[in-house]
């Protein structure tokens, strides 16, 4: 499976509180978190975001709290992978468990500019900028948590792993 | 093989023979914990995984602290779903109202958690267990979700950095200013996936609190945990707290530690992290001009009886800065009262305070002092990212509760040195 979307570009250490605010931690619901996702960084930056856009961030995306209301609100956004120079421990596992696709791709993250068209296959570990005509290389997903992927995230793979006994 | 204490307290809960880092074991789980905010997401997990009991009604702790008292409609829906089903799994350790607390400074002063534990808990400062000699880590609600039935979780063995405190304790100077000395050396994402084990002669001098204070905030370098060997002062804490075995826990001498850090804390002034990183730490002296609103001081950072005695001896017969909002959460309700009985409440009113009930509130921007926008607030909690306790144009400074107390009286961040002695 690969994606295709503009670049939504964010910044360094981009926390868990930017990502979603406390305040809207009173749902589970990934619509709602959705509509306020970066509100913590910039009100109103869901307006400028497009179904199957692509968030491309600096080092240590994710850091803070372990609310898995953040990648619920990136997923509930539209937006369904990231691209990061390096991500924050607990959220790495919460994107993976909450069917988000996560690749660490580097400095390379510098290299893209907001807006540029992406192709990213997290199989083969592929990321194309389309607009510059680069491909950046990076390591793959590896195959159990492209599984867990498929499945929609962690409660989906558990489920059909109990179902398989 | 020599271990580190990661690998040492991991060891005792798998069948697994540690051989080093990165390694992938699968741990039984002591106990394992969620709050208003994480639980409702993990109920609803547990119940889409297909699961229909807990792994043990006594090792699954349910603590409602982050929006409560109950702050709106929104968050009295969520610790309903908590409660119903604590009530439908049989759930002995559910904490609502009165016998609520800051959940990381409540269940150490249980007893519900202590040396040798293997812990995970859906809040990021679960690592504070590392205090007691306890590997403990936060995750998201789906992993602590399936913990919660499964009783088990898988860990990648972490490497170490070991970080040796040694010098004299400067009078004024707390835990607080050892780990904000230390994220300021190593940043935000410095020990990420990594164990800090803290070791040296300040630090087996340091009182359990203090410890709990310093291993609260290993994740705000990234850390996976943060670790204190588990000695003589930390077994007779946990056995006063009625903690079931208790046995010492140290690092074996030769253990393979990926980065060793030192620090001389002598003539070290209290550090200060600045706005919007916790590792943008500097000494009071570098930030003596700044004013603030609010000083808030409580979480599960310095909530404790020792942080509010501290603040107390400042405070005494002395006023809160006019203008400036005092807001005081004990962290639980024996600290409450234990810091009314020794007459600690009464200065802090007489001062001017705001004495709240133990809640998360204020540090996440969720309610009790919430920030407007130009606002600065100095407070003992533990995150001053952008926008965290209120207005995304406020402003949070870090510090420990000595100059919290200081800052308060004056108005402007100061060193506690600055008030002992005046009137």
């Amino acid at each position: 499976m690969s994606y295709t979307g503009a670049a939504r570009k964010v910044g360094t250490n981009i926390d868990t509180d930017a990502i979603i605010p406390a305040r809207f931690l009173v749902t589970t619901d990934p619509l709602e978190l959705g509509k306020n996702c970066f509100e913590g960084l910039e009100p109103g930056w869901i307006n400028r975001v497009h179904k199957g856009d692509i968030l491309v961030a600096g080092p240590n995306f994710g850091c803070g709290s372990s609310r898995e209301h953040a990648p619920i609100a990136i997923l509930g956004a539209g937006i369904p992978v990231v691209l990061a120079h390096s991500f924050a421990r607990i959220f790495y596992r919460n994107g993976f468990n909450m069917g988000l696709t996560l690749l660490e791709i580097g400095d390379a993250a510098n290299t893209i500019n907001e807006g540029d068209q992406l192709e990213v296959n997290p199989e083969s570990g592929l990321v194309r900028n389309l607009t510059q005509n680069m491909d950046i290389p990076c390591t793959p997903v590896p195959p159990f948590m492209q599984e867990i992927l498929a499945q929609g995230g962690l409660v989906g793979y558990v489920r059909r792993q109990m179902a398989e006994g | 093989m020599p271990q580190t204490l990661a690998e040492k307290i991991l060891q005792g809960r798998t069948s697994d023979p540690i051989t080093g880092p990165g390694q992938i074991v699968r741990t039984r789980l002591s106990s394992v914990l969620a709050n208003d905010i994480t639980a409702p997401l993990a109920i609803k997990s547990f119940d889409a995984m297909g699961a229909s009991k807990v792994f043990d009604p006594e090792k699954v702790y349910l603590v409602c602290d982050h929006f409560t008292p109950n702050k709106d409609i929104d968050s009295a829906q969520q610790v309903k779903i908590v409660r119903d089903f604590a009530r439908k799994m049989g759930i002995v350790h559910f904490y609502d109202g009165g016998d609520s607390g800051v959940e990381h400074a409540l269940l150490p002063e249980l007893g519900l958690v202590g040396p040798g534990d293997v812990i995970v808990g859906a809040d990021s400062h679960t690592c504070t267990y590392g205090g007691l000699g306890a590997f403990a880590t936060g995750m998201g609600s789906t992993d602590v979700a399936a913990a919660m039935a499964l009783g088990e979780t898988w860990f990648k063995v972490p490497p170490t950095i070991r970080a040796t405190f040694t010098g004299v304790m400067p009078e004024h100077l707390e835990a607080k200013d050892l780990i904000l000395l230390l994220i300021g050396k190593v940043g935000v994402a410095g020990a990420t996936y990594k164990a800090l084990e803290f070791d040296g002669p300040v630090i087996r001098d340091m009182d359990v609190e203090g410890r709990m204070t310093m291993a609260n905030m290993a994740i705000e370098a990234g850390g996976k945990a943060g670790l204190f060997a588990a000695d003589d002062k930390t077994l007779a804490y946990a056995k006063a707290a009625g903690f079931a075995d208790t046995a010492a826990i140290a690092p074996d001498p030769g253990a393979v530690y990926e980065q060793e850090l030192a620090f001389d804390i002598s003539g070290l002034s209290p550090q200060i992290a600045c706005p919007h990183l916790p590792d943008n730490v500097r000494s009071v002296e570098d930030v003596a001009d700044v004013t603030v609103d609010q000083v808030v001081i409580g979480s599960c950072t310095n909530g404790r009886i020792n942080d509010l005695r501290r603040a107390a001896a400042l405070l005494k017969g002395r006023k809160a800065a006019k203008g400036l909002r005092l807001i005081i959460l004990p962290a639980t309700p024996k600290i409450y009262k234990q810091a009314l009985s020794e007459g600690l409440l009464e200065i802090f009113m007489d001062a001017g305070a705001v004495v709240g009930p133990p809640t998360c509130g204020p540090c996440l921007g969720g309610h009790m002092g919430i920030l407007a926008s130009g606002e600065k607030v100095l407070a003992t909690t533990n995150r001053n990212f952008k926008g965290r306790m209120g207005s995304l144009e406020s402003e949070v400074y870090l510090a420990g509760a000595g100059v919290a107390a200081a800052t308060a009286i004056t108005g402007r961040i100061c060193h506690p040195a600055e008030i002992v002695g005046r009137k």
